[in-house]
């Protein structure tokens, strides 16, 4: 490979000026013996679940102990460039698969979590979504109004306000095709402050703009006297007469794909579970923890994902300026929420190793819709799952290595949905001035007008590894819920046997979210987070707050 | 390091899966590895091995037909190495699917069998290795159109993630930053 361009930016990075000003950092990979930790809380993962508890937990004046996967990568070490954080701060180098290898999921993997490398989109969980749960699933005080002051003061903490700034033009396609049909868009929310428009979010922002868990709320934790453990994966809790007793940890290699020879055991009064819908359901399985009526790792969703590209005939740059900005749900709202799988609407960045791993075939073929990248203009569509007794998401289980794995089938429900959607982002583009669109799957056929598209997506064989799917939102898992054969954890977010395990992750979600889903784990968990601040020190909390 | 011993890899059940394809021919394969060596453990990060080497360095160019410049030894080193990086990522049960996938195209037998090339791969024409992705992207089989995909993955990545491929698609890199304003 050729060697890496050291690039120093004179922009400043305030988390490596921290460390230089003491905050308790260790990088597992580098110890040099065993370690031993004692805390008042655990908390497993750094992403939007564990960050945000952090951030609570340790300003009541809880000592914590942050224990994440992947490593600390900060924005000095963002050079944007692909080839650099995939395998630096992706699940498996951003290749991580379902079983059967037919979706391809994009998951954070480092300080941060995938608050780090996500496209900034915010959205509040859909009233109809939180009204879902409470119908079916009995989840009460999870309504809107229930949830918006968490909202609002997750907003404020994380800047989380309307794009004002011009939409780059592959968001702009999606907005003039989607209004020449008379189909509503809105403008997406962002966690961004002073942001330089430049469109490397999915790689780590460079300039500390994005407002993520790795800018805010960890290093709020550290100075809050938080220790962060680095290339340390939770293995296992103990576990006896109801509580959690220690989290047995291995440290990884230098590489961190591996374990290597050192091994780190926490002990707390309190643990906390946030490793994400793969991380967490796993973490719980490895400890043989209660689960009598075998929910663990059931109902694990994905918004898996269809995309449609387009030739404009003019230039795009859909790899410049913020990469999601512009949405339309009119394809979840126009539809009863148990009824069809809705989609919703958004526009990816089209960086190279992104655009040329998605688009399908090889040779000459693909090298000519490469050639084209600055023209070319891509949709996809998230599927709402989870909603419908067809829609029953994955299963996480363990490998033999006792690292996870999902399952999640493919069926006809799902395919109706990602033919609908394929149509649907053919006409937008179309109907915003598309020269050619390809719906992306194995066939590699492109069409020339609307009418060619219509029939031939009709037509066309939708199948695994015949259509690609991809995901970037993990859910579900570990549902939250006070009926016990369906739910892990309570309506607090704690175990319904280990009464000192908590889950405060996306895997609380009983369905998939139906939105980009970084502000429904922020507010939920922080809710979740400050009554569980409230039940362990109500004296401390209370005398916080007069102070 | 490259491993100079042949010691095969190949798992007894990828084996089998990919027994349905080739019948009768494959069981023999199959029986050649297990009773010549057992399967080996995960291998480390980092070593993709010569085998793999060779099997990438054939694959490539086809692949990246129109996109890789031909007769470039650099590049297609440059690719290969991509390729090794990308698998070195991977945790270790990703890791050994990977080499089980280069060790079962690598493999004589097998590489007649299953991918139909019968030439060793650095002799293969590129028309048979062409036929041999068309045929395992569209196989009725979903092990071998997800054998199709992991090789699309890496050689794509391992492309264009370098910068040498970028003047070609019109992509510029990354803006420069300058000081904070």
């Amino acid at each position: 490979m050729t060697a890496v361009l050291l690039r120093q930016t004179p922009l400043p990075d305030p988390f490596r000026a921290g460390i230089a000003g003491g905050w308790k950092v260790i990088d597992a990979s580098a110890l040099q013996a065993d370690l031993a930790l004692e805390a008042d809380i655990a908390i497993v993962g750094t992403g939007a679940g564990g960050g945000t508890a952090a951030e609570i937990l340790s300003a009541a004046g809880f000592s914590v102990v942050m224990i994440e996967e992947g490593p600390l990568a900060t924005s000095s070490d963002f050079h944007m460039l692909e080839r650099e954080a995939y395998p630096q701060l992706y699940q498996e180098s951003a290749a991580r698969k379902t079983r059967d290898k037919a979706i391809n999921i994009l998951q954070g993997r480092c300080v941060g979590g995938g608050t780090t490398v996500n496209w900034t989109s915010s959205f509040r969980t859909p009233p109809t979504t939180l009204a879902h749960w409470s119908r079916q699933f009995g989840i009460a005080g999870f309504t809107d109004a229930d949830l918006a002051p968490w909202f609002e003061r997750v907003e404020r903490r994380l800047n989380i306000t309307p794009w004002d700034v011009a939409p780059n033009e592959n968001n702009d396609i999606l907005r003039r095709g989607a209004q020449a049909l008379g189909i509503p868009v809105a403008t997406i929310r962002r966690n961004v402050k002073a942001c330089w428009n430049i469109g490397y979010c999915g790689v780590g922002c460079p300039t500390n703009a994005k407002q993520s868990m790795l800018v805010t709320a960890i290093p709020a934790a550290l100075s809050n006297g938080a220790t962060l453990l680095t290339r340390t994966r939770a293995w296992k809790l103990d576990h006896s007469n109801g509580r959690v007793s220690a989290l047995h940890c291995l440290g990884l290699d230098a590489g961190g794909t591996d374990p290597g020879p050192r091994r780190i055991v926490v002990r707390a009064k309190t643990f906390i579970a946030a490793g994400g819908a793969i991380g967490t359901p796993a973490l719980l399985l490895r400890s043989d923890a209660p689960d009598p009526a075998a929910v663990v790792g059931k109902r694990t969703f994905l918004h898996p994902t269809v995309v449609s590209a387009a030739l404009m005939p003019h230039s795009v740059d859909g790899y410049a300026g913020a990469p999601q900005t512009v949405y339309s749900d009119h394809f979840l709202d126009s539809l009863p929420v148990d009824g069809p799988i809705g989609y919703k609407l958004e526009a990816p960045p089209l960086h190279p190793v992104l655009v040329a791993t998605t688009l399908c075939g090889d040779g000459a073929a693909h090298a000519r819709w490469m050639r084209e990248l600055p023209r070319m203009q891509v949709l996809i569509a998230l599927m709402r799952d989870g909603f419908h007794p067809k829609s029953e998401g994955g299963t996480v289980s363990l490998q033999d290595d006792g690292t996870p794995s999902l399952d999640y089938p493919l069926n006809d429900y799902f395919w109706d949905g990602a033919r609908r959607a394929l149509a649907t982002m053919a006409e937008i583009q179309f109907a915003a001035g598309a020269t050619a669109v390809m719906p992306v799957h194995a066939s590699g056929e492109s069409y020339a007008t609307w009418t060619q598209a219509r029939s031939a997506i009709a037509a066309l064989s939708l199948k695994p590894l015949v259509t690609p799917v991809v995901s970037a939102h993990v859910m579900g898992g570990c549902p939250l819920g006070s009926d016990r054969m369906r739910s892990v954890v309570d309506l607090d977010g704690r175990h319904h046997y280990l009464d000192n395990l908590y889950v405060f992750d996306g895997s609380l979600f009983p369905t998939s979210i139906g939105a980009n889903p970084q502000l429904s784990i922020y507010g939920i968990v922080a809710r979740l987070a400050s009554a569980l601040v409230s039940r362990l020190a109500p004296t401390r909390t209370a005398l916080k707050r007069l102070g | 390091m490259p491993d100079s011993t042949p010691s095969p890899r190949i798992s007894r059940r990828t084996l089998l899966k990919a027994g349905i394809v080739a019948g009768a021919g494959l069981v023999f394969a199959r029986w050649l590895y297990t009773s010549t060596a057992p399967p080996q453990p995960t291998p480390p990060p980092g070593a993709l091995d010569a085998r793999a080497s060779e099997v990438v360095a054939a694959i490539a160019p086809v692949m990246l037909a129109g996109a890789l410049p031909t007769g470039n030894p650099v590049l297609l080193q440059q690719v290969v190495a991509g390729v090794e990086q990308a698998i070195a990522g991977l945790p270790p049960a990703a890791r050994k699917e990977i080499d089980q996938l280069f060790a079962l195209l690598w493999f004589a037998p097998s590489r007649g069998l299953i991918a139909g090339v019968w030439a060793p791969w650095h002799e293969a024409s590129s028309a048979s290795i062409g036929a041999f992705l068309d045929r395992w992207r569209e196989s009725r089989l979903g092990l071998l159109r997800s054998a199709y995909g992991a090789l699309h993955q890496l050689v794509f990545a391992a492309w264009y993630g370098n910068a040498n491929a970028w003047p070609a698609i019109g992509y510029a890199g990354p803006p420069p930053l300058g000081a904070a304003g």
